[in-house]
């Protein structure tokens, strides 16, 4: 036993010293040096992640990719030229798009001159590099026990601060597109996202390839603050090359009467983990959690929600499906915890997964931890294949088996999708599942 | 030509024979009811005119318009025409009625070489025949099936049925969970289609919906083919003397 965890250890160090390696192209110095320093020292303690550790039993990094791949050049202009057409067709109706190139901003390819009134958008490194900006970069770059936060905190190239204005209702979805164009490199940018006191917005992030781009390696991270009494819809496609692993953590904090309404799907990439950490830490607080993974081939996709109740009378709502053909892997964890202060709490759980094929694998792990003796909780999960009897039916009224197929998993995706506000973003994520199904 | 014959059908399921030589001639304009009790293989046909998975068929044939039928995809045979109400309509969560009429009724269209409904047009369509069959506007908005009673669903079929203008609509057991006035407003609105162009066959156990629905034509089947023909008159005989005369014949 020993031998096999010492194995997986070493494993999850980086092979060459990462850190050591790309220190030179990494933004800020002094503090910033540091904290950079400890987040590393935290993942070569830890390592990569593995099936040993609870909350990645079912994603072992140490078995799927082995090592993290050296950090990505920065992109010169042919990789502009080349983002452009991606970023193009990843664009959402009507967003404001704010632009990231292997791990850098681009604001040549931004819409940094429309934004409205409200929203103030700088780039990590230009925090990072004034040293005036300590306390911020310490709290953008924070971290967690989790390796890959980490890993994110001690490498992260660039990224984007935005911050929204009290009482501000931005109209035009802000749109954070996430472009690789790079082969056998990794890319790491943290976020940062803050409402200010009952301020509504909607951000959608996006993670596309470059044509060329494969093998690549996306590490990314946000920090969301939802102050009192604002609302957010976020929302997060991840539709990355077919051989590209994608990592992305989420820590979000919503604060009192505030609401907020988060969608994950994965439609694409090899090996994908969306995890979110959700702490409702005001009374009377919302959530609306869901998602889809939309999985073939040999395609393993990872959705991992933590909602922590710490304040009473939150509503947490959670709705996630999984759709797997070939020989696809979907995992979803989900795990609700709540507090002993957090009375009056609901919160709801339900994961779905619809298997296409024999070899189709979904791992489902559905949690409640309740501390608290004065709340309505309850979680459920199932898995199934397409049911033959409704197949027929639809037969029977002229549609082909494979359109007969695709009515039911567009019904069946439809549920969680329908979750997120009717308008441009449901039509977008809608969009992107129809791509999935018109390549089945 | 007649519409539809089947000849001398054997098939069953599991390599269990359940029709064993089945004969059948139904002709355009024509209502055929086939009773017979339970078990006797009236569903197992209605299954295998609309080409449902799953049955073997060891002998005999089946033409449709003289097309060779069971070498047709279910969805092609639903494009030739062919329309089974189901005794036990589906539901489908997460697809509004009104979506699923329209891409059935295109897929259909398209088969046939006629030009798709665009979206205006279908639904002026759509509510037009609903209207006629007094299905609620509300109802085509909700999800296909999804709550809807018993009567609500087989006023669905029939909505299809007629939507969908097929020439050959067999009706499996549509009396079944239906209260006195859902059978009444249902038998109208299948008489209200039938038409020279469109054939029915009726499968029921009982003669009571025959009442609402007067065929051309009576089949009594048991074990597997018919053990007597006749006119409506035979529908009376049936109910004054049961099946149990047919029970024990070889």
């Amino acid at each position: 036993m020993k031998q096999v965890l010492a194995r997986e250890a070493d494993a999850g160090r980086a092979k060459s010293n990462l850190f050591t390696a790309a220190h030179g192209r990494l933004p800020g110095c002094g503090p910033v040096a540091h904290i950079r320093a400890r987040a590393f020292e935290a993942y070569e303690r830890a390592g990569l992640p593995h099936r040993r550790i609870e909350a990645w039993k079912y994603t072992d990094l140490c078995a799927l990719i082995g090592e993290v791949l050296p950090l990505a050049p920065r992109p010169d202009a042919a990789a502009l030229v080349r983002a452009k057409s991606s970023v193009m067709q990843a664009a959402a109706d009507q967003a404001v798009k704010l632009v990231l190139v292997d791990g850098i901003f681009a604001p040549e390819l931004s819409d940094v001159g429309s934004l409205e009134n409200g929203i103030d958008v700088r780039s990590l490194r230009e925090i990072l590099e004034n040293p005036a900006n300590s306390a911020m970069a310490g709290l953008v770059l924070s971290t967690t026990t989790d390796a890959m936060i980490s890993l994110n905190a001690a490498m992260a190239t660039d990224g984007l601060v935005i911050t929204i204005a009290e009482g501000s209702a931005i109209k035009r979805p802000i749109q954070i597109v996430h472009v690789a164009t790079s082969l056998s490199v990794s890319d790491f940018t943290r976020s940062y996202l803050q409402l200010g006191k009952g301020a509504h917005a909607a951000v959608v992030e996006t993670f596309v390839a470059a044509d060329g781009a494969s093998r690549y390696q996306t590490n990314d991270a946000i920090i969301v603050l939802v102050g009192d009494e604002a609302s957010l819809s976020y929302i997060r496609v991840a539709a990355d090359a077919a051989d590209a692993v994608n990592l992305s953590s989420g820590i979000i904090v919503v604060g009192t009467r505030a609401s907020l309404n988060l969608f994950s799907m994965t439609c694409s990439g090899s090996i994908g983990r969306y995890q979110g950490f959700v702490t409702l830490a005001g009374e009377g607080s919302r959530l609306s959690a869901n998602g889809v993974n939309l999985i073939r081939e040999k395609q393993h996709a990872d959705t991992t929600i933590v909602v922590d109740h710490a304040g009473p009378h939150c509503i947490s709502r959670n709705k996630f499906h999984a759709v797997v053909d070939d020989c696809g892997r979907s995992v979803f964890q989900g795990q609700v915890v709540v507090r002993p202060a957090s009375q009056k709490t609901e919160a709801a759980l339900m994961t779905r997964a619809l298997l296409l094929s024999d070899q189709a694998e979904a791992d489902n792990k559905p949690e409640l931890e309740i501390l608290a003796d004065d709340v309505t909780c309850g979680h459920g999960s199932t898995s199934g294949a397409l049911d033959t009897s409704l197949i027929f039916y639809l037969r029977a009224r002229g549609l082909s088996e494979k359109d007969a197929q695709a009515l039911l998993i567009r019904a069946f995706i439809g549920e969680p999708i329908e979750e997120i506000p009717a308008g441009n973003l449901r039509e977008f994520v809608t969009a992107r599942a129809e791509h999935w199904l018109r390549a089945r | 030509m007649a519409l539809l014959e089947v000849r001398d059908l054997h098939a069953g399921m599991d390599e269990r024979e359940i029709l064993r030589g089945f004969d059948l001639t139904v002709n355009a304009g024509e209502v055929h009811a086939i009773m017979g009790p339970n078990g006797s293989g009236k569903t197992t046909l209605s299954h295998i005119i609309s080409g449902k998975p799953g049955y073997q068929v060891s002998a005999g044939q089946i033409l449709f318009n003289d097309e060779d039928l069971l070498a047709m995809e279910p969805e092609e045979r639903a494009g030739k025409g062919i329309f089974l109400a189901f005794q036990y309509p589906v539901e489908i969560p997460g697809v509004t009625t009104m979506n699923f009429l329209r891409t059935a009724l295109n897929a259909q269209r398209k088969a046939r070489g006629q030009k798709e409904f665009s979206t205006p047009d279908f639904l002026k369509r759509a509510r037009e025949i609903a209207k006629s069959l007094n299905i609620p506007q509300g109802m085509l908005k909700r999800g296909f099936n999804v709550g809807f009673s018993g009567g609500e669903k087989k006023r669905n079929e029939i909505l299809q049925m007629a939507l969908f203008e097929s020439s050959l609509c067999i009706l499996d057991e549509i009396d079944s969970g239906l209260d006195i006035d859902a059978l009444r407003i249902v038998s109208n609105s299948i008489n209200a289609l039938r038409s020279p162009e469109r054939a029915m066959i009726v499968i029921t156990h009982y003669r009571r919906l025959l009442d609402y629905i007067a065929p051309d034509f009576v089949h009594v089947m048991s074990k597997g083919r018919v053990r007597k023909r006749g006119g409506r008159e035979l529908a009376l005989e049936l109910e004054a003397c049961g099946y149990a005369q047919f029970e024990g014949a070889a």
